[in-house]
């Protein structure tokens, strides 16, 4: 009896303790796993004609995947420790590639380019050599490890209006958002990645992360989130969540986004685009942005908002 | 007995003006120990900031006030209020002011609406850290419309700008508007309460969370204190 009471008496203390350690209320505790083993959920992901079922996923998933995002999807498997950028962890249903706006899920469809695609500047490869069905079975496995895919429905996909023709003023315009907008301030006023917040810069796991260098890379580079114009456009305008990178959406026109995008372009030194055939005609001299409206200078750069040095070149 | 506790209450209704039933709980947050020291915050990359605050302000994970008051606690009632579906009409507001949160930590109904406005010169990215609710982030530069928003599950959320690190707010999001926030001498303050039982809880965002148990009778002020555990890191 003393001994069962002594023991009952040292796990309270070891309760106490461990509970002290934490400052977190239980309402800070999100809903979400690692959960003990209970039975899988039956999901279903649709990529145009074809359907994915969690229960196929599984074992491909426990074979190809597990290994870095964890047998629960938490972002926990055993080369995880060896990995920067972490592996996305499935349980918060947070991610990073989306046609969807800030703080929603992501489609199907996108979680399907995500697997196809591969991430640049990570661990993650590019998983064409599954089929289109085992990468669907994969999504809707994936969908199995957070409750969100139960009670949420996948945000609504953004609109993308037409591309309007390269020239010369979308881009000086687009360099003209870059300064206001002051994407500089982590990408650098030439797309190094070297702003002078650069350094500063944690995801919302507290994991250092750095800015996109667009200016690194060859021919081929991409993006985190795909290689065409409709993909830097989603970017900007839907997010990156989970890191630094917030949604343009509320404060950039449609018409805008694309001037931004022709501009973004150009930062991208060595890959050829026909952004830069524009600007190389132009001797790589981007010209300041004149507003349109009659009558209505140029806004010129806050004296605090120090203006980027020639962009392109 | 169900029909005579009502006719009790009819009848109480009638007699007695709404007022009359309005008990308060008030008290004072205080700590004991040696508070973390607070950095002076250099603003020096944001210039446009760092003007408007001289001396620099300090980081706010610890804001005390004298007689080892302790400010910044949300102080709440977490169970007896029944008033979750009563969501107040009127937003909440968030400001970015000179880099800076006002307030430090706002607290909020769910499903109440919440204004984020910017007042400086500079763009911010509001990037509130929630993992119960939505995670989202959204830039706001100088002079664009307030972001509106609203969180429909309680939980208190971390909220931080990438652009400027020492940026660090919360969102006390709460299943009811009897909440306050500590202030001056550690002072808070929850009118309009019905007769009831209800458990008061007072929350730190570095200190964690404390609980009493309170019953109010009526037309009454109930004194209750809180006593943090400073942590001196």
């Amino acid at each position: 009896m003393r001994v069962i009471q002594s023991v009952y008496g040292f796990a309270g203390v070891l309760g106490l303790i461990l509970a002290g350690g934490f400052t977190v209320s239980a309402q800070d505790v999100p809903d979400v796993g690692p959960h003990p083993p209970q039975p899988m959920r039956a999901m279903e992901s649709h990529i145009g004609n074809v359907t994915g079922h969690a229960k196929d996923g599984k074992m491909n998933f426990r074979r190809y995947c597990a290994g870095c995002h964890g047998d629960l999807g938490d972002g926990n498997g055993e080369n995880a420790q060896w990995i920067d950028p972490k592996p996305r962890d499935f349980t918060i249903a947070t991610f990073k590639c989306r046609s969807t706006p800030t703080g929603t899920l992501p489609t199907d469809q996108d979680l399907y380019n995500s697997i196809g695609r591969g991430f640049t500047n990570s661990n993650m490869p590019i998983w064409n050599t599954f089929s289109p069905q085992q990468r669907a079975d994969l999504v809707a496995y994936i969908k199995t490890f957070s409750a969100r895919w139960e009670k949420e429905k996948a945000g609504d996909v953004i609109k993308i209006p037409p591309e309007p023709p390269v020239t010369l003023e979308s881009i000086a315009h687009g360099k003209a958002l870059f300064t206001k907008l002051e994407c500089w301030k982590c990408h650098g006023p030439q797309g190094k990645g070297d702003g002078p917040s650069a350094s500063t810069l944690t995801d919302s796991k507290d994991q250092p992360i750095r800015p996109y260098n667009f200016a690194d890379g060859r021919d081929d580079s991409r993006f985190k989130c795909g290689s065409t114009n409709q993909d830097i456009y989603k970017i900007f305008m839907t997010g990156v969540d989970g890191t630094p990178m917030p949604s343009f959406a509320d404060v950039i026109q449609p018409n805008d986004a694309w001037d931004l995008v022709h501009f973004l372009r150009t930062l991208q030194i060595h890959r050829h685009s026909k952004e830069n055939e524009v600007l190389a005609a132009a001797h790589g001299v981007i010209p300041p942005y004149v507003e349109k409206q009659e009558n209505n200078p140029a806004p010129a750069a806050q004296p605090e908002n120090k203006p980027p040095s020639s962009g392109g070149h | 007995m169900r029909t005579k506790q009502m006719l009790v209450a009819l009848l109480g209704l009638l007699l007695c003006s709404s007022l009359m039933f309005a008990g308060t709980v008030s008290g004072k947050v205080t700590y004991t120990g040696t508070p973390a020291h607070q950095k002076p915050i250099d603003m020096s990359k944001e210039p446009s900031c760092a003007k408007q605050h001289n001396p620099p302000i300090t980081t706010e994970s610890v804001v005390t006030g004298p007689n080892n008051a302790l400010n910044n606690v949300v102080v709440y009632i977490s169970a007896g209020a029944n008033d979750e579906g009563q969501v107040p009409s009127q937003a909440v507001t968030f400001e970015q002011k000179g880099c800076q949160y006002v307030p430090h930590v706002l607290a909020m109904h769910t499903n109440q609406e919440l204004k984020v406005v910017n007042s400086d010169q500079t763009s911010h990215n509001i990037h509130p850290l929630a993992k119960v609710n939505r995670e989202w982030n959204k830039s706001q530069p100088p002079g664009t419309p307030p972001i509106t928003e609203k969180y429909d599950k309680p939980e208190f959320i971390s909220v931080k700008c990438n652009v400027h690190p020492w940026m660090h707010g919360i969102f006390a999001v709460l299943n009811t508007s009897h909440y306050d926030i500590s202030k001056g001498g550690g002072d808070f303050k929850l009118p309009n309460l019905p007769p009831g039982k209800y458990t008061i809880t007072a929350w730190h965002e570095d200190y964690g969370t404390q609980t009493a148990d309170v019953t109010v009778t009526g037309n009454e002020t109930k004194d209750v204190n809180f006593t943090f555990k400073a942590k001196a890191y």
